[in-house]
This record gives C-alpha cells, structure tokens and sequence, in this order.
C-alpha cells in the first residue's frame, strides 16, 4: 500500500479556535474596532495589519480544513511548462 | 470626536443574515479566484453596496480582503510550482502605477460628468474590454477543445515569440514562466493597464491573465497564478490609500475573507486537476456573462445623463436587477465548472490509482 499520510487534525483545530477568537473578537468589539480602524491616516496600518493576521491564521486553518476533509492536490505533478 | 462617529456611521450595522451572505459570496469569489488568478471581486462591490454600504467604502473594503486572498492563494499555487513570483512583482509595481492612473481619471470623470457619467464609463469599459479580451479567450478556449489537443502543450502565440525576440539592451529581464528574456519595455504597459482596469472594473485580471498568456508566452496555469502576485502588490497599495482616508471597514473585509480563504485553497488545488484550457474556459465564460450584465446597465446611465430618452423607475430598478442577477450568475457558473472538472478530476484519478493497483497485483 502506498504510504498513508498523517491527517493535520492538532494544527488544524489549533489554527481554527485561534481563527474562531480572531472573529469572535472582531464581531463583539465592533464600535472599538471602527472607530480606531477606520480613522485613517497612519491609523491605516492597523486594517493592514488585520489583514495580514487574518489570511495567516484563518488561511493556515482552511488549508488545513480541506487536507482533512481528503480535498488535497492532484498527486501528479501538473507539467506547467 | 465628532468626525469619528460620524465615520463610524458610514458603517452598517451586521446581523447574521448580512454575515451569511457576505461569507457565501466571498467563498464563490475566493474559488473562482484560486483558479483564474481573479474575477471573483467584481460581484462584491455591487454586493456590499445592496446592503446599504456606501459605494467608496464597499470599493475599499472590498479591495482590503483581496489582498490577502490574494497572499495565500498565490503561497498555495506556489507550492504546484505555477507562480512566477519575479513577473508577478515586475506586472505589479507598474500596475500599482496604472490603479493610480486609473483612480485619477475617475475622480476627473466623476467631477466633470458626476455619478451616472462615472458609472457610465465604468460599464462602458467593462462592456468593450470583455468583449474584446473575452470572446477571444473563449474562442482560443473553444478552438483547442474543438482540436481534440487539449492534454497538449499550450502553443506560444505568434505575438508572443515576436515579444520574446526583441532585445532592447539594459532592459532585458528573465521570466522563468516564459523560460525566455522578455524586455520590461513590453511588461510596464500590460501591468499598467492590468492597474489601469482594476481601478475602473475591479478586476485587473481580465487583462493580466490573457496578456500574460498571448502578449508574453506563459501558459495559462502559470498567468492565473502569476495574478495572484500581481493582485497582492496591487490590492495591498491600493487598501493602504484607502485606509489612509478611513474607508475600509474591517469587519466587512475580514469576513468576506473567512469565505474567500476556503474558497481560494479549493480553487487552488483545483488547478492541479484540470487541463490548462479550462482556465480559459471559465475565465472566457465569465467575461463573457458579466458583459452582458453590464450591458443591461448602459442605458441607465445613459438616461440618467439625458443622452437618450429619459426611463420609467420601474424599468430601472428591473434592469438593475437583472444586471446584477446575471452577474451572480456567472459567478455561479464559474464555480460550477471549477467544482465539476475538480471531481471528475478526482474520480479519474482514482480509478487509475485503482487500475494501477490492480495491474501491481497481477505481476
């Protein structure tokens, strides 16, 4: 039999409360957030920062989300040349 | 004190229905997007601003999830080997220079011809570029399934290998995509204008990817993912003038991301089971679909600017809805296909994991 993979469950559901809380504390803090987030100038790295945070965690744990379910990449290499 | 609530007004109260929606339309969007580099953002700006988003700030935010989106679909086709990180940075710093080109010349058009002249123009593009670039995409998508060549080798255009011959010294940089020197000469006008249409349409790509693809030689898997670069350094300039003013409101941005990031992986992985031209299938398609949404909104414009005879509201309201049902649509398809070529993918896949085990079993 070819060589069964581990499946990243730890990680994955490590990555998700961390993400979970990420948002939690973004719907439950909503004035706090735009009043300091939307007052612009160099208060605009905070959106930025957000952003960066955000596609970290949440998109490590939606990576890991569809290697659980079995949704992985086609095990040939594509030939893209 | 008083400026802060009254920014702070311009952004609209969420319930869970207003939640829901905008995660289902960014997960679309997101896997549209993992596959064809972009064209996934272009239902959400009309999307947000159906919830009562003030058009600017639907535009910001709308381009502040994009960026990271962006950043981790172009991680995840970087791993299948598809990114060719050098021109997508190279397209990028002079589309950065086309959004702000092109954002200029809106904000002239809006002074000058106000809000239905801006929208006008807006359509206007929309409905020529996509005719133009799309129609030729879905015929060169057509012309390679009609062959019957579709597992083989994409064909460098003819435009392409002129491209790739000219050598213009001091000026010559090499592309791995197109496994060919390229002068930036040629590349600063097609980021540009990839810039120059994202800033009117919101999608640069509809430019970026067939200019990658027929202007410059690369194939169609590495143009996709090569946009995503593009649409990182773009997005990422364009939020930061836009947060400047404090226009991005970060819940509405951070929740399309939730849904845009599961989409953008399944796009991604998508692209590894697919035949290249169905890249352009579903690129070609969309286009082709949001043109006529967009067509359906000419008139309106153009009555609003007394250019033609002036609409009842009702018709008004019928073919914006209509519009903007056609354009969900077309995004709807698109995922359609994605999915579907996804699964078959799979299942061939399997069977012949199944085949080839039966066949180790013989021996």
């Amino acid at each position: 039999m070819s060589e069964k993979k581990k499946k990243p469950y730890g990680i994955m559901i490590f990555m998700g409360i961390i993400s979970a809380s990420m948002y939690a504390a973004l719907l439950l803090n909503q004035d706090f957030l735009n009043n300091y987030f939307g007052r612009g100038g160099v208060y605009a790295f905070l959106p930025i920062a957000a952003a960066f945070a955000f596609s970290f965690i949440h998109g490590s744990f939606t990576g890991h989300f569809w290697t659980v379910l079995g949704v992985e990449a086609a095990k040939k290499k594509m030939e893209v040349k | 004190m008083h400026d802060i609530a009254m920014e702070a007004a311009n952004f609209i109260n969420l319930d869970l229905m207003n939640i829901a929606y905008l995660f289902i339309v960014g997960f679309v969007g997101g896997l549209v997007s993992g596959f064809i580099g972009s064209g996934g953002a272009f239902v959400l700006t009309p999307g947000m601003m159906s919830l009562g988003v003030p058009g600017l700030v639907a535009v910001a935010s709308n381009m502040c999830h994009k960026f990271p989106k962006a950043l981790v679909g172009a991680i995840k086709r970087a791993k299948y080997g598809q990114v060719d990180v050098k021109l997508g940075i190279v397209l990028g710093i002079s589309a950065e220079a086309g959004v702000l080109y092109g954002a200029h010349i809106q904000e002239s058009i809006k002074k000058s011809f106000g809000d239905a002249g801006s929208n006008l123009y807006v359509s206007a593009a929309f409905v020529v570029i996509l005719a133009v670039v799309g129609s030729f995409v879905l015929l060169d998508a057509w012309k390679t399934y009609k062959s019957g060549n579709t597992n083989e080798e994409e064909k460098v255009t003819k435009l392409a290998k002129w491209v790739q011959s000219i050598n213009i010294p001091g000026t010559m940089v090499y592309f791995k995509s197109l496994n060919a020197r390229v002068s930036v000469l040629f590349t600063i006008p097609l980021g540009f204008a990839t810039g120059m249409l994202a800033a009117t349409i919101a999608v640069g790509g509809f430019v970026g990817v067939p200019s990658m693809i027929y202007v410059l030689g690369a194939p169609s898997l590495m143009a996709s993912a090569t946009e995503l670069v593009i649409a990182f350094v773009m997005g990422l300039g364009g939020s930061f003038k836009f947060a400047m003013h404090g226009l991005v409101d970060i819940r509405l941005a951070m929740i399309i991301l939730a849904g845009s990031l599961f989409g953008i992986q399944l796009g991604a992985i998508g692209t590894t089971y697919v035949k290249p031209y169905m890249i352009k299938v579903v690129m070609g398609l969309i286009m082709v679909i949001v043109l006529f949404s967009r067509a359906l909104m000419v008139p309106v414009y153009m009555s609003q600017l007394h250019l033609i005879q002036e609409m009842s509201e009702g018709t008004t309201k019928l073919l914006k809805n209509v519009s903007f049902g056609i354009m969900i649509f077309a995004l709807i398809l698109g995922a359609f296909i994605v999915l579907k070529a996804m699964w078959q993918g799979r299942k061939a896949e399997r069977q012949q994991h199944a085949a080839e085990a039966l066949g180790h079993g013989k021996v």
